[in-house]
């Protein structure tokens, strides 16, 4: 079985979020990049499962820049098998799943896994742009993938609930939380992960659609009201006739 | 400007639809048309016209995320249709974006606000910890809208319904169980109310006081990271940065420090309040209202306060 994950750098979640250059650019100064945590802890993790339970390979596929390699390296060292990077910034979510899609078509995949978003765009576009790029089923938001022969079963969430779906390989799929338990890379694995093969690919091209103008901070909050905890009925009204929740 | 709204009338046609539509009308400068895939009722979908829909297309029963592709893809071609809205819940986030691919269209999901003249959208970033406005270039636009971050504009009116008379071909996906979770309460993502615990109830055993307070406000409950992952509450009530991200109207927090993940995953709500032990707890800076008291006393005491208030 040939599955391919997605793998996108994202700002470590305790960083703090600043803006350089007329608040046109995130500011990295002193922020750590991590795997962004839905690829990494659900997506690898259970493309991996799946390798060592049926055989086959996990390649992971990063569009991004050589300061992208360090969490390429980390993908490897919790378990891929090789990894690919296309050499270029991602510009948009269509020029990133353009460029996945250029590389995966000709490749034979089973599987395409991605997390549901990342933590820094939150989009959760680019699954659902491969699949269409490739005229292949995607199922989002998963939380259980079991695999037979050619026939998926997936949980995922739903309208006011969850349901279970089947569907043949190969297809796409995002992962959310519960898919798979998060992997600690071992002192073997990060050995072993230095020498995997890391291949870099010219960028196909493509016109990204959508451009980012501005970055802003979200409203400050007017500073916090404190209620007397013996007096909850004041709470109560505040939240009525003051904030009008309720 | 020609607006077509896809909205998922699965179940009936619920607030996050009707953002969608009310935001699409706006868009097109007081109408659009609306295109549906569900089981809702004709009087139901002719009940749009309240929201600006100018008529709407209906296709009934269920449909996966390639037939509803090209269900909106096709009705958006005959409607010579320039901007594509969605509404970005469940079918939102799988569809949009392979509409906007099949349409040479750019995509912005999340919006939060109306887009500018020359389309430049607002949408949450960072998981919330800051917003960006992004710049669609393409003819064609695909905005979907963040759940109830844009309210409803009423009118009156009716919207003539017509069924979807094409061929969208056979699911690929196929539905083979579907369970509800939430029973009477809204999912967590759509809720208006929330009432969410963390570490400081010290254990699984003591979440009737939480549970309490949500059943007397009618509210979805929710919890911590450190509680989903302890076992204590299930992964899909955890909210927070690597779980789910909500923006109910108000968010109660009894128990919970604030750490910045969590933040992430509710500064979006409206109206906060924190309910600690700890005067110096992080969550206070971010909170509207906020009560220094043990949760055990508090909660009960705000339960009973709700009550009084509901029968009032």
């Amino acid at each position: 079985m040939k599955i391919l994950v997605c793998i996108s750098k994202a700002p470590d979640t305790t960083a703090k979020i600043n803006f350089t250059d007329g608040n046109t650019k995130f500011d990295e100064a002193g922020v750590q990049y991590i795997v962004n945590p839905y690829d990494e802890w659900y997506a690898l993790v259970r493309g991996i499962e799946l390798k060592e339970a049926n055989g086959g390979t996990v390649t992971t596929v990063t569009v991004g820049t050589a300061a992208d390699d360090p969490i390429i390296r980390k993908a490897l060292a919790i378990g891929a098998d090789n990894a690919v990077r296309i050499d270029s910034e991602a510009k948009d979510a269509f020029f990133t799943a353009k460029q996945i899609a250029e590389y995966a078509k000709s490749e034979g995949f089973d599987l395409i896994l991605t997390g549901k978003e990342t933590i820094n765009y939150n989009g959760s576009q680019v699954g659902a742009m491969i699949a269409e790029l490739l005229d292949l089923p995607y199922v989002s938001l998963a939380t259980d993938l079991q695999i037979a022969g050619s026939t998926a079963t997936i949980k995922r969430e739903a309208k006011g609930g969850k349901e279970t779906v089947q569907v043949s390989t190969p297809l796409v799929l995002s992962a959310s939380k519960g898919l798979a338990e998060q992997r600690i890379p071992n002192m073997r694995g990060i050995m072993a992960a230095r020498t995997k093969p890391l291949n870099v690919v010219s960028p196909a091209d493509v016109t990204p659609l959508t451009e980012t103008v501005e970055y802003s901070l979200p409203p400050e909050k007017g500073g916090v009201k404190l209620i007397d905890p013996e007096n909850m009925d004041e709470l109560v009204s505040l939240l009525h006739n003051e904030a009008k929740v309720i | 400007m020609s607006v077509l709204v896809y909205i998922d009338s699965k179940g009936g046609v619920a607030k996050n639809s009707l953002e969608a539509v009310s935001y699409g009308s706006q868009v097109g400068g007081g109408s659009a048309v609306v295109v549906t895939s569900g089981d809702a009722s004709n009087d139901d979908l002719a009940a749009l016209g309240k929201y600006g829909a100018s008529k709407v297309i209906a296709h009934n029963g269920d449909l996966d995320g390639q037939q509803t592709t090209k269900l909106v893809a096709e009705v958006a071609q005959a409607e010579g249709a320039k901007v594509i809205i969605f509404s970005q819940d469940l079918t939102g986030k799988a569809v949009a974006p392979r509409v906007a691919v099949r349409l040479n269209a750019g995509f912005v999901s999340g919006a939060i606000e109306l887009p500018t003249s020359d389309f430049k959208v607002k949408v949450n970033a960072f998981s919330g910890k800051a917003q960006s406005l992004v710049k669609i270039n393409s003819d064609v636009k695909v905005i979907s809208v963040l759940p109830n971050s844009l309210g409803v504009t009423e009118g009156s009116g009716s919207a003539e319904v017509t069924s979807f008379s094409g061929d969208l071909g056979s699911a690929k996906v196929t539905i083979t169980e579907q369970a509800e979770v939430s029973g009477d309460r809204a999912p967590l993502p759509e809720a208006e109310l929330v009432v969410s615990a963390g570490r400081g109830l010290k254990g699984p055993e003591n979440w009737g006081i939480v549970e309490d307070l949500a059943d007397a406000l009618e509210a979805t409950t929710a919890c911590s990271r450190p509680v989903a992952d302890s076992g204590w509450r299930p992964h899909h009530e955890h909210v927070g940065q690597t779980g789910v991200a909500i923006r109910p109207n108000l968010y109660i927090a009894a128990g919970i420090s604030g750490a910045i993940q969590h933040l992430a995953g509710v500064n979006g709500g409206k109206v906060i309040v924190v309910i600690n032990t700890d005067p110096e707890a992080p969550f206070f800076k971010a909170a509207d209202y906020g009560v220094v008291g043990d949760a055990f006393e508090v909660l009960p005491r705000l339960t009973e306060a709700v009550k009084k208030f509901k029968s009032a």
